[in-house]
């Protein structure tokens, strides 16, 4: 496992090269841990999310991704280790670092007795941004999701790719510097898998968001992506996918993931 | 390495972005009310069945002397009334409590619990919603009620509504602390059974304390440290222009406690640190 280094991410012992500045760290992780009773869900957990980058947290169902997100989005407390948004510890400074943060959780947090502008509302109104503001900045997010048509409608007759466009078009309603999407393509159709994945990675490239992308399927890794590898709450891997494989001597990161987790191909949860 | 990492100055935020917030979490709460049609009809024939069927059927049987805050002989419909306001509030705070189980299980929750504003605040909010719509119910109540001859004095439709405000809050924060130790859904029938029950009946909701002392000593007491019966007493005082301060010291400590208590629980790092995911979540 590697141990991470904030003042050195982009050395070659990850393959990261984003710039090595202090402020192209957007997410610390530290040794965080956590369990459920006797049960370990984290054991010492260390890893950063570089400013700008999309980079993804791979790991299998029951690996400990949701806990993780639950305890960077504050939903749980921290029990050992640290965590930094932007500099922003989550414990000493809980309110500027979920400023800077927004949030897709695996299961739909959508009010589904509101219509598509409401549930906009709502969340502009927790982040404190008044109504008039709220309704403009809600109008241009659902001209970017392709969901302009849709703003009177009632979330629960939207089908489940325009809920998810709507979460995340609701993630980025308070212009954060960090998105954590968590299996936010779970249960969509290919298409609608594709989309909202285009429309992430184009957020990285056009406002140069920081993405950390959870997941468990292999084809919505890039080559090119920052990875890491979670497997039954400990950190495998971490650096560019380029550099797991090649570190793994294996012909392609669904290999070196089999090898890393000595699990043969297809494991449960894995798409080849 | 904490000094490897630059940090972003804080900003803060401002009393009218604390405002936003709070409008925002009651005017969420409004339109779920006005949405939830069946919750506003059942939440008022609840009152007036007891109202209309209830006190028509023991008018004669429980006969009420003339007891303060009343100046005179009054029908036990009259003395039904505040405890049926009780009853609303009570219902209504279990009910958000209901709701809150049912929006964590749903994942609503986590959309107020990621808000960057103070955990305290939001949850605050979400109980001053509650307790707004609560108040509307009661109003709703009392306007029917007086095509009932139930009527108070004009002065006490004002009187009332801070010791609404006080027990809407108070049992809203009952709720609230009672909706963080519930992980599932099904498991609210208990709450039912041994909160709502308990506290309506165990109380002077229905008849007058010294009633209770000659029928059981033991009950009396147990009505006696029951904070629903200072809710009902508070309320039934107000309605008449006047201040039970036993009562009022009670509810307010009450409150305090449950709302300390609500907010300790749903504290990150003490009460919600000891669930586990939802399911199928790891």
């Amino acid at each position: 496992m590697m141990k991470p280094d904030i003042s050195t991410a982009g050395d070659k012992a990850t393959g990261l090269n984003h710039p090595v500045h202090p402020h192209a760290v957007a997410l610390a992780i530290e040794g965080v841990s956590h369990s459920y009773g006797p049960r370990k869900a984290l054991d010492n957990v260390s890893f950063t999310v570089a400013a700008g980058n999309f980079t993804a947290l791979l790991g299998l169902n029951g690996a400990g991704k949701s806990t993780l997100f639950s305890i960077v989005t504050r939903l749980f407390g921290i029990q050992a280790g640290r965590i930094r948004i932007f500099g922003h510890d989550i414990q000493r400074e809980p309110g500027e670092a979920l400023r800077c943060m927004g949030v897709v959780f695996q299961p739909r947090t959508l009010d589904l007795d509101l219509s598509v502008l409401q549930n906009l509302l709502y969340h502009a109104a927790l982040h404190g941004i008044d109504r008039h503001e709220a309704r403009m900045r809600s109008k241009e997010a659902l001209s970017r999701m392709g969901l302009a048509d849709r703003l009177g409608s009632k979330v629960r007759d939207l089908s489940g790719g325009q809920m998810r466009r709507l979460e995340i078009a609701r993630a980025l309603l308070h212009r954060p510097r960090l998105l954590l999407l968590d299996e936010a393509t779970v249960g969509l159709d290919v298409r609608a898998r594709a989309e909202i994945l285009g429309h992430v990675r184009g957020l990285v490239i056009e406002q140069g968001i920081s993405v950390l992308w959870a997941t468990h399927l292999f084809d919505e890794i890039k080559p090119s992506d920052d990875l890491v590898i979670l497997h039954q709450g400990r950190i495998l891997a971490e650096g560019k996918v380029a550099f797991i494989v090649a570190n793994a001597k294996a012909r392609d990161l669904h290999s070196a993931f089999a090898q890393l987790t000595e699990a043969g191909p297809g494991s449960e949860g894995t798409v080849p | 390495m904490s000094a490897a990492i630059a940090h972003d100055k804080p900003a803060g935020f401002s009393f009218a972005q604390y405002l936003t917030c709070m409008n925002g979490i009651v005017w969420r709460e409004g339109l779920r009310f006005v949405h939830q049609r069946e919750r506003f009809i059942s939440a008022l024939v609840r009152p007036l069945v007891w109202l209309f069927i209830f006190a028509a059927g023991f008018r004669q049987v429980l006969g009420i002397s003339i007891i303060p805050p009343y100046e005179t002989y009054i029908l036990y419909e009259v003395y039904i009334t505040p405890g049926l306001m009780a009853m609303i509030q009570l219902f209504n705070g279990m009910q958000s409590s209901l709701s809150m189980v049912y929006d964590r299980e749903m994942g609503n929750m986590r959309t107020l619990l990621v808000s960057p504003l103070p955990r305290w605040y939001l949850l605050f909010c979400k109980l001053l919603a509650g307790t707004a719509v609560s108040i509307l119910q009661v109003y709703t109540f009392l306007l029917i009620a007086w095509f009932w001859d139930i009527e108070p004095p004009p002065i006490g439709y004002l009187t009332v509504l801070p010791a609404l405000a006080l027990s809407g809050l108070m049992l809203g924060s009952l709720g609230m602390l009672i909706s963080s130790g519930i992980r599932q859904l099904e498991n609210f029938a208990g709450v039912m059974n041994f909160v709502i029950f308990p506290m309506f009946f165990a109380s002077s909701a229905l008849y007058p304390l010294w009633r209770v002392q000659e029928g059981s000593p033991v009950l009396y007491y147990l009505c006696l440290f029951n904070p629903f019966t200072h809710t009902v007493e508070l309320i039934r005082f107000a309605l008449y222009g006047k201040m039970n301060w036993v009562s009022l010291a009670v509810v307010g400590g009450c409150t305090a406690a449950f709302m300390i208590g609500a907010m300790f629980a749903y504290d990150p790092s003490r009460g919600l640190v000891r669930r586990g995911p939802a399911g199928g979540e790891t």
